[in-house]
């Protein structure tokens, strides 16, 4: 499987990278649940893809199923509920361990070894908060999927069929951005499997990543904590994907972009740019020279 | 720096003809930087500008530009501000009062409308104005036979674009709702946040009063109108998320009151509550005039043993009041007895008055705070 990852599509570039990669014959498979309701607005995308676009509709097959299996809806519904709980919950963790983090590098004092094993042991609490939040959203989804077995249900294994006699046929895949959860929760939920070749950006590559990372610096209160949202599908490995980064993070707070580097940690932080083309290497490894936020906070090319 | 436009005239020696040139070519009041000229003409003995801003003279006097019939003020305004007032005239014996016949601009309040100043740095937020691009919800109207009120009660519904029997909504129910929807433009407003995705997807219950200095003053048949036969209808009828976390209640002034006495008397309903300039007045003192006249009594007696007895209403409390008000002292005052609690307040003070505008601007940061949009969760 080959995985490109693009920068944000503002002004497409899709096109030449379709053209480029030198596709075997058949369809083109695309995603474009993320979009929602926009879902069917896909005609522009379909010229992008030179004609070939089969889009998988996702979003409204996921709709079908909430109508056709009110049993199943009710279930998803307190299952999505029950995830909200325990993300602002972990919001609320996360809010005390940072703060504390920020204290503690606040902190003067005339012994800088006693500050650093500090600040060492709070930089762990929260890569601790970080990872049993992202435990129990995986705890919390197997028990949802043991006890439903959403995919295996009348109204959603029809489907999921489907998206699979497409992609069997299919020479690409193709995954556009929007909103991320919805995209995790039905490529999941239709078992969408790879292709020989995958074209993704935007919320559409970060699905793909081993953990999700939201941020947004610009919202109507200012900057909020950065806060993993779940496991992605785990194609693209060792990277952690922020699209949009220097519109939607102060860069320039260089303090803050450590943070949030050592919060990824091991993976890095990939800034994807627009105009940025990534073709990922076996196993979805990152290409050298990638753009990356480093230990002090700076955008710069990974060693 | 540069002369104020008055000085200037001032330093002509103006005639008639000279100050129609100058108020056909000013907007009045005329803002340079900081400070503002009001203005007003005609004949009189005394002219004054009545406002309520905490701080200063309810009454300012205007200057007569010697020699004309001009009568103008200069006052120093904070960037940023609104201020609402009124122009009055005394012609011997005779008071009148009305609103600036110089300015078009008004302001509403629960009282009526007043003449409205922009200084320098106001722009009204471009989220209250239409957007062609934002896809409009849907308001439908609604008569409950309430027991609680022993009337029909009319309630206006926002259903947000996309709306979808098969998601979990939240519901926000907002008092004085004919005019939040009227005054505040609430209906845009929550097209344009939720378009923005500053707001998630809410349905909206605007109600409205049929004595609201009776029914909002700490009414436990009002509270239980809303908590016993509103809110259970609603999330019978309606695809709602149907726990605390879910539901909010909003009020401005009186509003604010009812909204904090109803969760109040229901502190495991509510999760969040919006009180915008609320109407907290209280007498630390037992029998000491509050000033507000009997209708505030019964808000003055429920405020004064909330202070005594605080406890938990909900888990969020937005709080807002511009500084202008005089109703500034006693909703700082009382944030400190929120917060006691352990409820999470958010308090957001702005350079306003006691006005429906400012309401309305306060509305993104309220209800961006309560129901946060799926802003974070979006890339394009």
């Amino acid at each position: 499987m080959k995985i490109v990852v693009l920068g944000p599509q503002r002004r497409p570039t899709l096109d030449s990278v379709v053209r480029n990669l030198d596709l075997d014959d058949g369809p083109v498979a695309v995603v474009t649940a993320g979009w929602q309701e926009r879902e069917p607005d896909d005609a522009e995308l379909d010229a992008l893809v030179g004609g070939r676009g089969v889009n998988l509709s996702l979003h409204a097959r996921w709709q079908d199923v909430l109508v056709k299996d009110p049993e199943y809806a009710a279930a998803e519904l307190e299952h999505r509920a029950a995830l909200r709980e325990l993300q602002e919950l972990y919001l609320v963790q996360i809010d005390g361990t940072l703060r504390a983090l920020r204290e503690v590098g606040r902190y003067g004092g005339s012994r800088a070894e006693i500050r650093e094993a500090a600040r060492a042991d709070t930089e762990a609490a929260v890569r601790l908060v970080d990872e049993r939040h992202l435990a129990r959203v995986r705890e919390a989804r197997a028990e949802f999927e043991a006890r439903w077995h959403p995919g295996e249900r009348l109204a959603a294994a029809g489907h999921r069929a489907e998206v699979r006699q497409v992609l069997d046929a299919a020479a690409a895949l193709v995954v556009a951005g929007g909103h991320v959860g919805v995209l995790l929760h039905v490529l999941r939920l239709f078992a969408v499997g790879a292709a020989p070749a995958v074209i993704a950006w935007s919320a559409g590559a970060m699905a793909l990543t081993e953990r999700v990372l939201l941020f947004h610096d610009r919202a109507p209160h200012g900057p909020a904590h950065a806060e993993f949202l779940d496991s992605g599908l785990g194609w693209i490995r060792g990277c952690v994907l922020l699209p949009h980064a220097r519109r939607r993070l102060r860069t320039d707070d260089t303090a803050r972009m450590a943070e949030l580097a050592g919060r990824a940690a091991p993976a890095r932080c990939v800034v994807l740019d627009d105009g940025l083309r990534l073709d990922l290497g076996e196993g979805g490894a990152l290409p050298p020279g990638v753009r990356t936020i480093g230990p002090d906070g700076r955008i710069g090319d990974a060693a | 720096m540069t002369r104020l436009a008055i000085n200037r005239l001032k330093e002509r020696r103006p005639d008639a003809a000279a100050i129609d040139r100058f108020l056909a070519r000013h907007e009045a009041p005329i803002v340079e930087g900081d400070r503002c000229t009001f203005l007003w003409r005609g004949e009189a003995d005394e002219v004054f500008l009545v406002q309520r801003i905490v701080g200063l003279p309810e009454r300012l006097p205007l200057r007569k530009l010697w020699g004309t019939d001009l009568w103008y003020l200069v006052l120093e305004l904070p960037p940023g501000s609104r201020i609402n007032y009124q122009v009055e005239v005394r012609r011997g014996e005779h008071f009148e009062r009305g609103n600036d016949p110089l300015n078009p601009k008004l302001s509403y309040s629960p009282v009526g409308t007043s003449s409205v100043c922009f200084a320098h740095g106001y722009v009204p937020p471009d989220w209250t104005e239409p957007d062609p691009d934002a896809r409009p919800g849907e308001l439908t109207e609604l008569v409950l036979q309430s027991r609680a009120l022993r009337r029909d009660c009319s309630v206006t519904l926002y259903l947000p674009a996309r709306f979808r029997p098969t998601a979990a909504y939240p519901l926000l129910v907002v008092h004085d709702g004919g005019d939040f929807l009227q005054y505040a433009a609430a209906k845009t407003v929550l097209d344009n946040l939720i378009h923005r995705l500053d707001v998630a997807e809410t349905v909206v219950a605007f109600v409205n009063p049929h004595d609201r200095l009776a029914e909002y003053a700490n009414s436990a048949a009002h509270a239980r109108f809303l908590t016993r036969e509103l809110v259970p209808r609603l999330e019978a009828e309606l695809p709602l998320v149907g726990q605390r976390s879910g539901r909010c209640l909003l009020g401005s002034s009186f509003g604010a009151v009812a909204s904090l006495a109803t969760a109040y008397r229901a502190p495991d309903v509510y999760g969040s509550l919006v009180l915008m300039s609320g109407s907290f007045v209280f007498t630390d003192i037992g029998g000491a005039d509050h000033g507000g006249g009997p209708v505030f009594d019964p808000v003055v007696r429920f405020v004064n043993r909330y202070r005594q007895r605080p406890r938990r209403v909900a888990d969020r409390l937005f709080l807002s009041c511009g500084v202008y008000e005089p109703l500034i002292t006693y909703n700082r005052s009382v944030l400190h007895t929120f917060e006691s609690t352990g409820m999470t307040v958010r308090f957001v003070e702005t350079r306003d008055g006691h006005n429906w505008e400012n309401w309305r601007d306060s509305l993104r940061d309220a209800l961006s705070w309560v129901y946060p949009g799926p802003q974070k969760l979006v890339y394009e």
